[in-house]
C-alpha cells in the first residue's frame, strides 16, 4: 500500500503526519520524500543516507552542420525548446520536457540526445524503516521529471523489499502535487481549520477527488478557527482521520525537529489511530474482481 | 530594404506601443525607406504558456526585421533575438508606434545590450 500525505495549503502539516506516522507504522515501510523542491522529511526520520544517484532529463543536442532549418523540430515541440528562425536554429534546454519528440521527428538525423541534470535521488535507512528522497536541482524549473524518476526507484525499493510505502507530498495543487497523489493507494489531506486552510483544502479536495482513491482527512491545530472543514468533510462523506490539537508543545518539538508521535503518549496514540483508519480506509475502498466476470 | 518591428496593441502607427514583448497583441512591421506598414497578428503567442517570448521572435525573424522597438524583453527572447541578428530598443511604452518610429529615426534609442525583464513576465 501506498500512502501519500498531502494537502492544498503549504505548511499544515504533511511532513509532521508523515514522520509521525512511519515512526509508527510498523512491519516493512519505506518513507519516500516527494517535495523535491523543498525536501524536509528527513530532518525529521535523520537516515542514513547509503547510496544517491544525479538524475537527467534527454535534451536535444543540435548538430548545425546536418540542419537544413526545415522548422519539423520547432513546429512540433509545444514549449519552444527548439527554434528554427531563417538560417538559424537554437535550443532552450532549460525548456524540454524530454518527449524526444524533436529527435524523432527530424528527417536529416541532425538531433542527438544531451542531458539536463535535474537533481538528486538518495536512498537509505531511518531506523527500520527504508527511505527515499528527491532533490530538485537549484535552478530547474520542472519538478514532475525528478519527481518520476523518485517514483521510479520507489517502485524497485518497494518490490525488493516488500511492504508499504509514506509519500511526503508537495503542498498545492498543481503538476508536482498531482504527481506525488497519482500512484498512491490511499490520500491523506493534512488541513488547518483557518480560511487558508479551508480554502485550499477545498481545491485539493477539487482536485484528487476524480482518481477516486479513497481520501481521509487530518486536522491539524485543531481548536484554531472555525468548523467550516468538518461541515464539508461531513457534506462530501470525507472521513476525519485524525485531530491534532493546535499546542505549543508540538510547535516546539517540530522546531527541535523531533517526531511529534514520539512527544507523548497521548500522540503516539493519535497516530496508531491514524494508522489503523488508514489501513481501514484501503481496505474498505480496496477494488475487488466483480463476483460475475 | 530597412524594416523595423514595434510591439504593438493595434495595427497602426497610432496604435499604443505594446510594453510586452512575447505576449504583444502583434508587431508593426515598418519600412523605414517607404513607410509603409504591415501588421503580424501575436495572438499565438500570447496564449502559450511557456515560450511566448522565443515564438515572438521566430514571428519577426521571418519578417526580416533589423531590429525591435518594444518595453520589455525577458531573457530567453532576447538571446533568440540576439542570435538572429535583431538589435533591440527597450523601455519604449506609453507611447504610440508612430512616435517610436520617430525616436529610432532621430538616433535617440539606445540599444540593448541585456533583457531587462526576468523570463516568465
Amino acid at each position: 500500500m501506498i500512502v501519500s500525505v498531502a494537502s492544498g495549503k503549504g505548511g499544515t502539516g504533511k511532513t509532521t503526519v508523515a514522520a509521525s506516522l512511519a515512526a509508527v507504522w510498523g512491519g516493512s515501510l519505506l518513507a519516500v520524500d516527494l517535495d523535491v523542491e523543498e525536501p524536509n522529511l528527513h530532518l525529521f526520520l535523520h537516515p542514513s543516507i547509503e547510496g544517491n544517484e544525479t538524475a537527467h532529463m534527454t535534451v536535444p543536442v543540435v548538430d548545425e552542420a546536418r540542419c537544413t532549418y526545415c522548422r519539423a523540430c520547432s513546429d512540433l515541440c509545444q514549449f519552444k525548446a527548439i527554434s528554427v528562425m531563417p538560417q538559424l536554429i537554437l535550443t532552450f534546454p532549460e525548456m524540454c520536457h524530454g518527449c524526444g519528440g524533436c529527435m524523432a521527428i527530424c528527417p536529416e538525423k541532425a538531433i542527438s540526445p544531451g542531458q539536463r541534470e535535474l537533481g538528486e535521488i538518495s536512498w537509505g535507512e531511518a531506523g527500520t524503516a527504508g527511505f527515499l528522497m528527491g532533490r530538485l536541482r537549484i535552478g530547474e524549473a520542472m519538478s514532475p521529471p525528478l519527481m518520476r524518476q523518485v517514483k521510479a526507484k520507489l517502485n524497485q525499493m518497494i518490490a525488493a523489499r516488500g511492504g508499504d510505502a509514506i509519500i511526503d507530498a508537495p503542498p498545492g495543487v498543481s503538476c508536482p502535487a498531482v504527481n506525488a497523489v497519482i500512484d498512491s493507494d490511499v490520500i491523506i489531506l493534512v488541513t488547518e481549520p483557518t480560511p487558508f486552510g479551508f480554502y485550499d483544502f477545498k481545491l485539493a479536495w477539487e482536485a484528487f477527488a476524480p482518481f477516486g482513491k479513497p481520501m481521509g482527512t487530518v486536522v491539524n491545530r485543531a481548536g484554531l478557527g472555525t468548523d467550516d472543514i468538518y461541515r464539508f468533510c461531513r457534506d462530501k462523506r470525507l472521513p476525519i482521520l485524525a485531530e491534532i490539537p493546535f499546542d505549543r508543545v508540538i510547535a516546539e518539538a517540530y522546531a527541535h525537529g523531533r517526531i511529534i508521535a514520539e512527544v507523548s503518549p497521548e500522540l503516539r496514540e493519535t497516530f496508531v489511530s491514524l494508522r489503523g483508519k488508514i489501513r481501514d480506509l484501503a481496505e474498505c475502498c480496496r477494488p475487488r474482481e466483480a463476483v460475475h466476470a | 530594404m530597412n524594416k523595423i518591428a514595434i510591439t504593438s496593441e493595434g495595427p497602426g502607427l497610432d496604435d499604443q506601443v505594446d510594453p510586452r514583448f512575447g505576449r504583444a497583441a502583434g508587431f508593426v512591421v515598418v519600412d523605414l525607406d517607404t513607410m509603409e506598414t504591415r501588421y503580424i497578428d501575436n495572438g499565438q503567442s500570447q496564449i502559450m504558456a511557456q515560450g511566448a517570448g522565443i515564438q515572438a521572435a521566430e514571428l519577426i525573424a521571418r519578417a526580416g526585421v533589423s531590429c525591435l522597438l518594444t518595453g520589455y524583453v525577458g531573457p530567453k527572447a532576447f538571446r533568440a533575438l540576439s542570435a538572429a541578428g535583431i538589435k533591440i530598443g527597450q523601455n519604449l511604452e506609453g507611447i504610440t508606434v508612430r512616435e517610436a518610429v520617430e525616436r529610432f529615426k532621430s538616433g535617440s534609442v539606445q540599444m540593448a545590450d541585456g533583457p531587462n525583464r526576468e523570463a516568465g513576465r
